[in-house]
This record gives C-alpha cells, sequence and structure tokens, in this order.
C-alpha cells in the first residue's frame, strides 16, 4: 500500500505541469481561428469587401480572380464577403443563444443545487419537459410559428440550451454545496445571497464556461442546419448554412460554393469544441467524465 | 420490477400532458390566426369570423386545449386543410421511410463504432487508438447537412455510384429501395458512430482491468474471446444508454437527411408542413413525435433496468 501513496502523490506533483503542456499546438491553433474569425467579422465592415447582397448576374459562379478573391455565387455575389458576414451570423447567434442559457440556466440550476427541495423537483421536472422534444423538431415548429428572424432564432435556440445549462450548475452545485468553505460561511453566518454570489458562483462558473463554448459549438451547427432547410436567417442575409444549402443545387458545375462555408463551419465548430474540451477537462477532475 | 415500472408510468403521464399542453400552445399562443391562414388574404372579416366559429376558435383557450385533447385520445389528431388528409394518414404513410432510415443508420453506427472501440481499447495509447480518437472527436464537428452534401459529392456527383435523391419503397423493390436509402443512412451513421466508439471504447479500457479479464488470459483464451465476449458483455448497459440518448439527434438528423435526399418521411412531412404553414399537421405531428420521443425514453429507462438491478433498488 505504501508504494501506492507515493505514486498518488506524484502524481499530484507532476499534474499541474504536464496539464500546462498539454494544451499543445491544436490548442493554440484553434484560439488562432476563432480570434481571426472574430477578428474578420468584427471589422467586416471597414474591410475593402464587396456588398454581400449586391448581385450580378453576368459574373455567376465567376471563378477565383483578383476582383472577387473567392469568386461568385449562383447569383453573382461576392463569394469572400458572403463568407465574412456570415459569419457574423454564425457567431452573432451562436454566442448569443448560449448567453441565454448560460444565465438562466446557471441561475435556475445553481437556486435548485443550493436550496433543494420542493423548488429543485419544479425546476428538474420542467426541464423534463422541454428535453421531451428532439430538440431540432422544437426549434422548428416554434420559428415556423413565430417567423424567421435572427431575434426569434437566438431566443428559441438560447431557450433550448437553458436545461443542459441548468443541470451542469446544478451538479457542480450539488457538491460545492457540502465543501468546507460553505458550511463555514453558513457558521459564519452569511446570508444565502452572499453564500449563492460570493462562496459558489466563482466555482460554479469554470464548468459553465467550459460548457459554454462546447454549447456555442452546437447552437452554431443548429443554426446552420435551420438556414441550410431555408428555416433560420431569411434571405438574402447571408449565413453559412443557407450558402451551403444554395451551393447543393451548383454541386456539379461549382462544388466550392458548398465547400467553402463549409470548410468555414466545421473550422469553427471545430475549434470551439476543441477549446471548450480542453478547458472542460481542465476544469473537471473526474477522468473521462462526460 | 414491477413497482419500478408503475413508478416510472406515474412520471410519465404528467410528462406527456405537459408535451400536449406546449405543443399545443405553441400552436395556439403565438401569432397568427389559424383561420385567417386557411382563408388566405382575400378573405372577408365576416368569413373569418364565420370560420372561427365553426372551428371552436371563439371558444376560451382552456376549453379549446381540452376538446383538441378529447379528440386526440380518441385518436383525431385533426385533417390538413391543403390535401384533406387526416394526421394520422399522414403519419402511418411516412412513418415506415423514416423508421427504416433510422434503424439502418443506427446498424451502420454500430457497425462502424464497436469494433473501432473494441480494437482501441485493446491498444489504448497506441497510435491506432490515438489517430481513432482524434478522427471521432473531428467527426463530432461534422454536421449532418455536411456530410450528406460530401457523400453525395463524392458517390453520386463524381463517381455516379448511387442516386442522390429518390425513394422507392420496400415492398416494391427491395434492392432498389435499400440503393437509394445506403446514402441517407450512411449519413446519420456519420454523425452517431463517434459518440459510440468515444463512450465504449472509454468503458472496455476500465473493463480490461477487471480482475476477471486477467483470470480469462491466465486461462489461456483467445484475445479476440476475450475481448469481444467477456469484455464486451458487460459493455452493454452503455450501449443502452447511448442509444437512448442518441435517439432525440437522431430524429432530428433524419428530418435533415430525408429533406436533402428528398425521402418521403415524417421529416419531410414535417418540413413541408412548416413551409405550406398546415398548422394542424404541424401540430400532430410535433405532438406525435414528442410523445413517441418520450415513450422511446421511457422504455430505455425500463431497458436499462432490466440489465442493471442497482437501478430498479434505486442504488444508482
Amino acid at each position: 500500500m505504501a508504494t501506492l501513496e507515493l505514486d498518488v502523490a506524484e502524481e499530484a506533483i507532476t499534474q499541474p505541469a504536464r496539464k500546462g503542456r498539454k494544451l499543445g499546438v491544436l490548442f493554440w491553433a484553434a484560439i488562432g481561428w476563432l480570434v481571426f474569425v472574430f477578428a474578420v467579422a468584427i471589422f467586416a465592415n471597414i474591410l475593402p469587401l464587396s456588398s454581400p447582397t449586391d448581385m450580378d448576374m453576368l459574373e455567376r459562379r465567376a471563378p477565383f480572380s483578383t476582383e472577387h478573391w473567392l469568386g461568385t455565387d449562383g447569383l453573382g455575389r461576392d463569394e469572400l464577403s458572403r463568407l465574412i458576414h456570415g459569419a457574423r451570423i454564425s457567431l452573432v447567434v451562436g454566442l448569443c443563444a448560449p448567453v441565454i442559457g448560460l444565465v438562466f440556466g446557471g441561475a435556475l440550476g445553481m437556486l435548485a443545487g443550493y436550496f433543494r427541495g420542493r423548488f429543485e423537483s419544479l425546476v428538474v421536472g420542467s426541464m423534463d419537459v422541454l428535453l421531451a422534444f428532439p430538440p431540432l423538431i422544437l426549434a422548428l415548429a416554434v420559428t415556423a410559428y413565430l417567423g424567421q428572424s435572427i431575434f426569434n432564432l437566438t431566443l428559441i435556440l438560447g431557450l433550448l440550451s437553458v436545461p443542459a445549462f441548468m443541470r451542469v450548475a446544478r451538479a457542480s452545485t450539488l457538491t460545492l454545496a457540502r465543501r468546507e468553505f460553505v458550511i463555514a460561511a453558513q457558521a459564519l453566518g452569511a446570508t444565502h445571497a452572499r453564500i449563492l454570489l460570493r462562496e459558489l458562483l466563482p466555482n460554479v462558473m469554470l464548468p459553465l464556461l467550459a460548457f459554454f463554448l462546447l454549447g456555442v459549438a452546437v447552437i452554431i451547427v443548429v443554426e446552420g442546419s435551420l438556414s441550410f432547410l431555408g428555416l433560420g436567417v431569411p434571405p438574402p442575409i447571408s449565413s453559412w448554412g443557407s450558402m451551403i444549402g444554395e451551393g447543393r443545387e451548383s454541386l456539379e458545375v461549382a462544388p466550392r460554393l458548398a465547400f467553402l462555408p463549409a470548410a468555414a463551419m466545421f473550422l469553427t465548430v471545430l475549434a470551439f469544441n476543441l477549446v471548450g474540451d480542453t478547458l472542460r477537462a481542465l476544469t473537471d477532475p473526474r477522468q473521462g467524465a462526460l | 420490477m414491477a413497482f419500478f415500472v408503475a413508478r416510472r408510468l406515474l412520471y410519465l403521464l404528467p410528462v406527456l400532458i405537459a408535451v400536449s399542453l406546449l405543443t399545443f400552445s405553441i400552436a395556439s399562443l403565438l401569432p397568427g390566426d389559424l383561420a385567417y391562414t386557411i382563408l388566405g388574404d382575400q378573405a372577408t372579416p365576416e368569413n373569418v369570423a364565420a370560420l372561427r366559429a365553426d372551428m371552436g376558435l371563439d371558444q376560451p383557450i382552456w376549453w379549446r386545449y381540452l376538446s383538441w385533447l378529447g379528440h386526440v385520445l380518441q385518436g383525431d389528431f385533426g385533417r390538413s386543410f391543403r390535401t384533406g388528409q387526416t394526421v394520422l394518414q399522414a403519419v402511418a404513410e411516412r412513418l415506415p421511410v423514416s423508421i427504416e432510415l433510422m434503424l439502418l443508420a443506427q446498424i451502420g453506427a454500430l457497425a462502424i463504432g464497436v469494433p473501432l472501440a473494441i480494437i482501441c481499447a485493446s491498444r489504448s495509447g497506441g497510435p491506432f487508438d490515438r489517430f481513432m480518437t482524434g478522427t471521432a472527436f473531428g467527426m463530432l464537428s461534422v454536421p449532418t447537412f455536411l456530410s450528406a452534401i460530401l457523400l453525395i459529392y463524392l458517390f453520386a456527383v463524381e463517381l455516379r455510384w448511387l442516386p442522390a435523391t429518390g425513394y422507392v419503397p420496400f415492398t416494391e423493390d427491395p434492392a432498389a429501395n435499400l440503393r437509394f436509402m445506403v446514402l441517407p443512412a450512411l449519413t446519420l451513421a456519420l454523425a452517431e458512430w463517434p459518440g459510440i466508439m468515444r463512450v465504449l471504447r472509454s468503458d472496455m479500457i476500465a473493463t480490461l482491468q477487471e480482475d476477471y479479464i486477467a483470470l480469462a488470459k491466465a486461462k489461456g483464451l483467445k484475445a479476440s474471446r476475450i475481448l469481444f465476449v467477456h469484455a464486451l458483455k458487460p459493455s452493454s448497459l452503455t450501449l443502452v444508454t447511448i442509444t437512448g440518448i442518441n435517439i432525440g439527434r437522431l430524429i432530428g438528423g433524419a428530418v435533415i437527411v430525408e429533406t436533402i435526399f428528398a425521402l418521403p418521411g415524417i421529416g419531410r412531412l414535417l418540413i413541408g408542413a412548416i413551409l405550406t404553414r398546415d398548422l394542424i399537421i404541424l401540430q400532430g405531428v410535433v405532438l406525435l413525435v414528442g410523445a413517441g420521443f418520450v415513450i422511446m425514453n421511457f422504455i430505455v429507462d425500463l431497458l436499462y433496468a432490466v440489465l442493471d438491478p442497482r437501478i430498479r433498488h434505486g442504488h444508482a
């Protein structure tokens, strides 16, 4: 047994250093790609780009040229400009929707995990009802009734992400609420609000933020799927999903019209997954936890 | 076991009621007047009022919900005001297509994921394991519609081996049916196998460290027998769990895949209803899919309890 304990101690000492190195090239490449996409999306209006909606029927599906770096699409619109403006949509929806989930799901989950009892059963029960629908079906049905707009889309996808955030926040709060520092704060007579905000929130925030990045990846895919089906952002606004959908029509003559936005979307989703998964592994001490 | 089933059934009922309530309120509380949608722009206010009274739309909302629920419980989900088909007819016509698609996809995903998981687990940490784990992680970032486009481009446009769209019923011509089903099912399977592989792999790595595996090795059993029989069996529980978790994603994926490959399944019925604003069909399909999903999860829960007695007694 003595040797076993020694092993464990050694693990504990070497662990932080190894984790620091484990971030690796891929992690930084992912960060680099995300910074790049964010930069072009934010400065899309300042960059010397042609309009993403101006059509030029004489220049349809034009190949790469100095005027149109990535050519033009089926309606003669500049492909590069549409890609960059599409990034804006994906990022705005992809970031705002999980923020809704983070704020409401996080708050509900912390309250449920801290106060327990009836309130917890009520929260968990109502979230189960939201989860009772396959998410894409519910998103489709609600956008069908509410009408297609970026605001509606963000709202619905945000609402759909609340249960997942609630689960993460509740699970972390449940374990944290039994820890010594919380019991000490209670013994010192701290109010519930103080314990929740000063003791629990900073600790729950880390796993929630890691989950947030994974949530962004999922939302970008769902937004892309809806736009691909023509039920996401309304035309003529370009979104990666709708561009892939339009490019599908000309797969035989100009496959790049589908593959360029596809590559942009895949790299961005992969980058969010990579960064989120790395952070999750760092904040979650359990090995191989899902 | 009977007690466990009864308890789960008691839980199932309120969830189903809540699903019906949610479906109904999405359809009723949101803007847009059903009567107006049916009659179109040319309708006079009198026409709209008459149809509203005819359909009971002028009744209070709780009364409309109860009468709708009453009809639903008698198997009357309403009738499309565009095609005249009842919801049940439309669904019954298309359900076999969706079920065949999802079954084939699940079989494909298991056929790819399970062997890979076993090979990776038996050589965990090796180059093949690291390569496949990386590939699986990358595949998780590929949306369904993206792999569909890639497969269509590769097998239908470039190689011209398989048709890109179309459908023939299985009863008419099984071979042609399968030819049309290969690409859609493969698309869905490509999205599903990474999850199966990742979970099964980590589960198997843990199992392979158990004492009885060491005993089996000591007895001199063949490696393949140990892997496929002794180690895979206890992991069946994990497989059931993942299958349960994946059902929701599979249904969502099926909607996209059916639309891309023009398969006449439930997904296309739903998208078509949305595009033509056929609210009765939409409401009926959403309710049926939601209820079906809840019941499938219920069955997975039961299966789980059958496989692992600890859950029945509330120890897990």
